[in-house]
């Protein structure tokens, strides 16, 4: 059964649409964006207009974005993917050259008041191109050596832009993400099981060319590494964010030390504290008990994806919802993986508390595109 | 495109089950994530809480308030000065040029300081206080204060800083504070902490250094809560320590200060001390220095200037110079054989200018010799001959142990620095110094302080109160602490015959008192006031046969440093001794004619209380004496210069 197969009729129409909502799945977000409120809001020592304000405003407009993507038809979405996967490339090929330096890398467009990151975007239109794309295949044909070289052409093409701006841990999410989709699609297991050899043996290939001058990654990126290896050795100097963000998520222990009591935060230890180490204060302010409930959000948010998911039974719908709600656990893992001191610092925010625009919008617009895919469902 | 049932229904079945795969994978994630939650805080909560504190909590010592030294009367001899200082953060400032530019047209800042201060503003978080001026004057700290408006970020401060309003009268024997160095730290077993703060400052030498421990105090310390880049964000818990002891010294300023004026350029030394009690009255060495350039740190020039000055205004010579105490020391000789009985006050010796011993010959130092003479002669005109006769009979080792007994050839323990032992040669020590044997011609040379004797002027002055009290009186210089005065216990008799100390007595009375006495011209006029003491003139060259027989050269014409030294211990009243003076001067010639009157000027001006009227003076000296005081009391600092806090009065 195609889009084409189940009518209008059987699909909610105009206002009744907003009862066929995923509501746990908005409630779940917004609950999620009020934790994070809450520790800009301390960070920022009991001050709204510094981060919580512009955040809130942020996610008010996010918001809006997302009810109006999930009002329109997952089939216009559909047919949008080649279109917007396209402009997103653009978009990178432009940050090439017009962007602007930041964190030692060209990251950002501005454009006007707004303030693109197309790497972000990218994450979200590479999903739709390939879910469209096998929604498309013959499934007969997914596993065919030819019609796997085509997604990976779609997601190494984005990956390769990202890379040279350079900017690792996007990259790697975007190929993580990529592969997410692949996978949820039926490709051979084989083809992973090969990739994966290759990456042991390109990790190893990156080490014993350090150094020499075709060495694989940047001087920083190693030396990432090696901090995230023994933080400890240089506790002032590379190792500093790590140290302290143990520091901070530690000394909160089961409990915590109290709303707005952080002292790593609000004395500054901390790096990055209201970006991408927010979880750390978390930790700190609300202990074990705090930061294992948002573990739990999270986890609901992913569950209610993979229902809505599995109930779906338009193959773009469900390759959709996947790939989005993978890519949105890998923001989660990769981030707190780093702040925890499991993964290399490689510059990942956490959805919907780090401060920042690009991420919280481009997050909004996955779940306005999951909401349509749940609203549009064939029944 | 279409696609059928059948394939919809295959693809739907591979999708769902690669997603439970997927969430099987998400699900474990999600364990080992919370595990390590758990494993941070949780099983590690302590230590990382115990880091938290140590990123959140500093220590930081208050310095405590330097104890005072006072003189025995309370006045101010080393103080707490408040010191106006200026100074400015980064931040507070915004444009640096241009409050930096306002304020060198308030105050004066030279080049070198702009330069310092430049550097140093660049160097620093933009929160950390940059001295721009130190030391100011109040004028223009208040016009910086008055300005504080217009100056954004700048600081007027006040702060301590050791002060010594009587300069160079107590340059010896208070000394000065500095800088902590590494070698002060290495010295100690267990610094105190207080001394690692920046621009703390203990004692280097004197009083200052040897009652450290008692002027300092204890650090009180604050706990303060910082933030990443050290900014103080708040004071948690304050603990005041305790301020240093008061010490008081038994020295009288005004004493200090006028023999101090009195000896003037001269290379000089001077001791006056209380024959009953022990205490150190005055006890100046010349030239002083100013010890407050060391406090602000000496500049290179001034330093160069002090110790390449050949009369060494930095040493303290009343402790640390060692002379040969020259006829001084006849009293040492005249007690031992006294005491051994092998002399009466009557025993006679006839003096023919010199004896002769095997193939050398030693000298007397009037040529043609005294003729017949007895003890109390001997020591009223300083018959040389006298003495190597009596020595002779009674060895040195006998000598030495009454020098001993009279503290000469030990150390006297006082808070001052490098106090010298001296040295009371016998035999045994030069076996152990020389590796020689000792002969008879080294007991000749000794009978008159020659030789290897060697004495510190403290010594000779502890040596006259101890011959005029017959007691072992004990050097004191502090009086009390902390407002508790320091106990002094009745000085031991020595133990010497009674009989022996008045003939001894008797010779020193004559010295000044007899018509042919080598320092009758300095005598005391005043009957109440009667001055007794000895002279000594002792050679720091060898005075070859060949120039004897032309004739010696009078010390007028020896360059300054080949001239003899001029000694002179004394004490008075006579009939009832109350204090004991001893006076060196370096290269200065005849002990009669240079040192004495010295002494008699510390010693009158001590008994009176004053500037000495001129009624003490014989008749025939007083219009030379009053023009001579009139041109010290020019160099006195004026009376009242150093008020006595009312507190620190002490009875």
């Amino acid at each position: 059964m195609s889009f084409l197969e189940y009518r209008v009729k059987t699909v909610p129409g105009g206002l009744s649409k907003v009862l066929h909502l995923n509501w746990p799945l908005v409630v779940l977000v917004i609950a999620v964006a009020s934790v994070g409120f809450l520790i800009l809001y301390s960070i920022a020592g009991g001050d709204m207009a510094t981060w919580a304000e512009p955040q809130m405003k942020r996610f008010a407009v996010g918001l809006v974005m997302m009810f109006a993507i999930a009002f329109v038809p997952i089939w216009f979405w559909r047919n949008m993917a080649g279109l917007a996967f396209a402009v997103t490339i653009l978009l990178l090929l432009a940050v090439e050259f017009f962007g602007v330096v930041g964190m030692g890398a060209q990251r950002w467009l501005d454009i006007g008041p707004i303030r693109i990151q197309p790497s972000e975007l990218a994450k979200v239109t590479m999903v739709m191109l390939l879910a469209a794309y096998y929604d498309w295949l013959d499934i007969k044909k997914v596993s065919r050596p030819l019609w796997v070289l085509i997604p990976v052409l779609v997601i190494v093409l984005p990956t390769a832009l990202v890379v040279i701006q350079p900017n690792l841990g996007t990259s790697l999410m975007l190929l993580m993400g990529g592969a997410a989709v692949m996978f949820a699609a039926g490709v051979s297991v084989w083809y992973f099981a090969a990739v994966a050899a290759m990456v042991a043996g390109l990790v190893a290939s990156v080490f014993t060319t350090r150094g020499t001058p075709w060495q694989f990654l940047h001087d920083y990126q190693y030396r990432r590494i090696d901090t995230f290896l023994d933080p400890s050795a240089d506790p002032l100097g590379a190792g500093y964010n790590i140290m302290q963000a143990k520091i901070a998520l530690g000394s909160g222990g089961w409990g915590g030390k109290g709303f707005m009591q952080g002292t790593q935060s609000r004395l500054n230890f901390l790096p990055e504290k209201h970006t991408d180490f927010i979880f750390t204060t978390l930790g700190e302010e609300f202990g074990f008990v705090g930061a294992f409930s948002l573990l739990v959000l999270y986890g609901l948010i992913l569950f209610f994806c993979f229902t809505s998911a599995i109930q779906n039974k338009d193959r773009f719908s469900q390759l959709l919802i996947i790939g989005l709600a993978a890519n949105f656990f890998l923001y989660l893992a990769v981030n707190l993986s780093m702040v925890m001191g499991m993964a290399p610092v490689v510059g990942v925010p956490l959805p919907f508390l780090s401060y920042g625009g690009s991420v919280m919008l481009v997050l909004l617009i996955a779940f306005g595109l999951i909401q349509s895919a749940h609203v549009h469902r064939p029944r | 495109m279409r696609r059928t049932a059948k394939d919809t229904e295959e693809s739907a079945r591979r999708i769902n089950r690669r997603a439970l795969l997927m969430g099987g994978a998400m699900v474990a994630m999600f364990a080992v994530l919370g595990a390590r939650m758990r494993y941070l805080s949780v099983e590690q909560a302590d230590e990382f809480k115990l880091l938290a504190e140590e990123n959140r909590i500093n220590m930081r010592l208050i310095p405590p308030e330097r104890g005072l030294i006072l003189d025995r009367n309370g006045a101010l001899v080393a103080g707490n000065e408040q010191n106006y200082s200026v100074t400015m953060t980064r931040e507070g400032a915004g444009d640096v040029d241009a409050v930096l530019a306002r304020l060198t047209r308030l105050i004066p800042v030279t080049a070198e300081d702009m330069d310092r201060i430049t550097r140093d503003l660049d160097r620093n978080s933009p929160f950390v206080p940059i001295v721009v001026a130190d030391r100011l004057a109040w004028d223009d700290f208040s016009k910086v204060a008055l300005n504080a408006p217009t100056l954004p970020g700048v600081t007027p401060e006040v702060g301590l800083s050791r002060h010594y309003p009587l300069v160079e009268d107590f340059s010896h024997v208070v000394g000065y504070v500095g800088p902590v160095s590494e070698k002060d730290l290495a010295e100690r077993p267990d610094p105190d902490p207080v001394l690692r703060i920046p621009e703390f400052q203990i004692g280097k030498i004197g009083v200052e250094r040897w009652m450290e421990d008692t002027l300092r105090g204890t650090a009180g310390n604050k706990r303060i809560e910082v933030n990443h880049v050290g900014r103080v964000m708040r004071e948690l818990e304050r603990i005041d320590g305790t301020p240093g002891q008061d010490v008081h010294l038994t020295i009288d300023a005004d004493v200090q200060n006028f023999v101090q004026a009195r000896l003037g350029t001269e290379s000089a030394a001077c001791v006056v001390i209380d024959v009953e009690t022990g205490e150190i009255i005055a006890c100046a060495s010349a030239p002083g220095f100013d010890p407050n350039l060391f406090v602000r740190g000496i500049t290179q020039r001034d330093y160069s200037a002090l110790m390449e000055n050949d009369h060494r205004p930095l040493a303290n010579k009343t402790v640390q110079g060692a002379y040969p105490p020259g006829s001084t020391f006849k009293m040492v000789t005249a007690l031992a054989a006294l005491e051994a009985g092998l002399i009466t006050p009557s025993t006679t010796h006839s003096c023919p200018g010199y004896i002769e011993f095997g193939d050398r010959r030693f000298h007397c130092w009037k040529r043609g010799g005294h003729g017949r003479v007895d003890l109390a002669r001997s020591l009223a005109e300083s018959c040389d001959v006298y003495y190597y006769e009596i020595a002779q009979k009674v060895g040195i080792d006998k000598i030495a142990e009454m020098g001993r007994r009279l503290g000469l050839g030990i150390r006297h323990d006082l808070p001052m620095s490098a106090i010298t032992e001296g040295i009371m040669p016998d035999k045994a020590w030069k076996q152990e110094r020389w590796g020689q044997d000792w002969r008879i011609g080294d007991t000749i040379n000794a009978s008159i302080g020659q030789g290897y004797v060697l004495a510190s002027p403290l010594q000779l002055a502890v040596m006259t109160a101890r011959i005029a009290t017959g007691r072992a009186i004990v050097p004191r210089l502090v009086r009390a602490i902390g407002g508790r005065p320091v106990e002094m216990p009745q000085a031991e008799p020595l133990g010497l015959s009674s009989d022996g100390l008045a003939a001894v007595r008797q010779g020193m009375f004559e010295v000044l008192n007899a018509q042919r006495g080598t320092a009758y011209s300095s005598r005391i006029a005043d009957e109440t006031l009667v001055f007794a003491g000895k002279t000594g003139t002792s050679q720091v060259r060898n005075i070859t046969a060949a120039e004897r027989a032309r004739g010696v050269v009078s010390n007028d014409q020896l360059p300054w440093n080949r001239r003899d030294h001029a000694l002179f211990v004394g004490y008075a009243p006579y009939d009832k001794p109350r204090y004991a003076v001893s006076v060196v001067v370096e290269h200065g010639g005849g002990g009669s004619a240079v040192a004495a009157p010295v002494a008699r000027d510390a010693i009158l001006r001590v008994l009176h209380g004053d500037i000495p009227p001129l009624t003490s003076y014989p008749a025939n000296q007083r219009g030379r004496i009053e023009t001579d005081l009139n041109a010290l009391r020019e160099r006195l600092r004026l009376s009242g210069t150093a008020t006595p806090p009312a507190t620190e009065q002490q009875g």
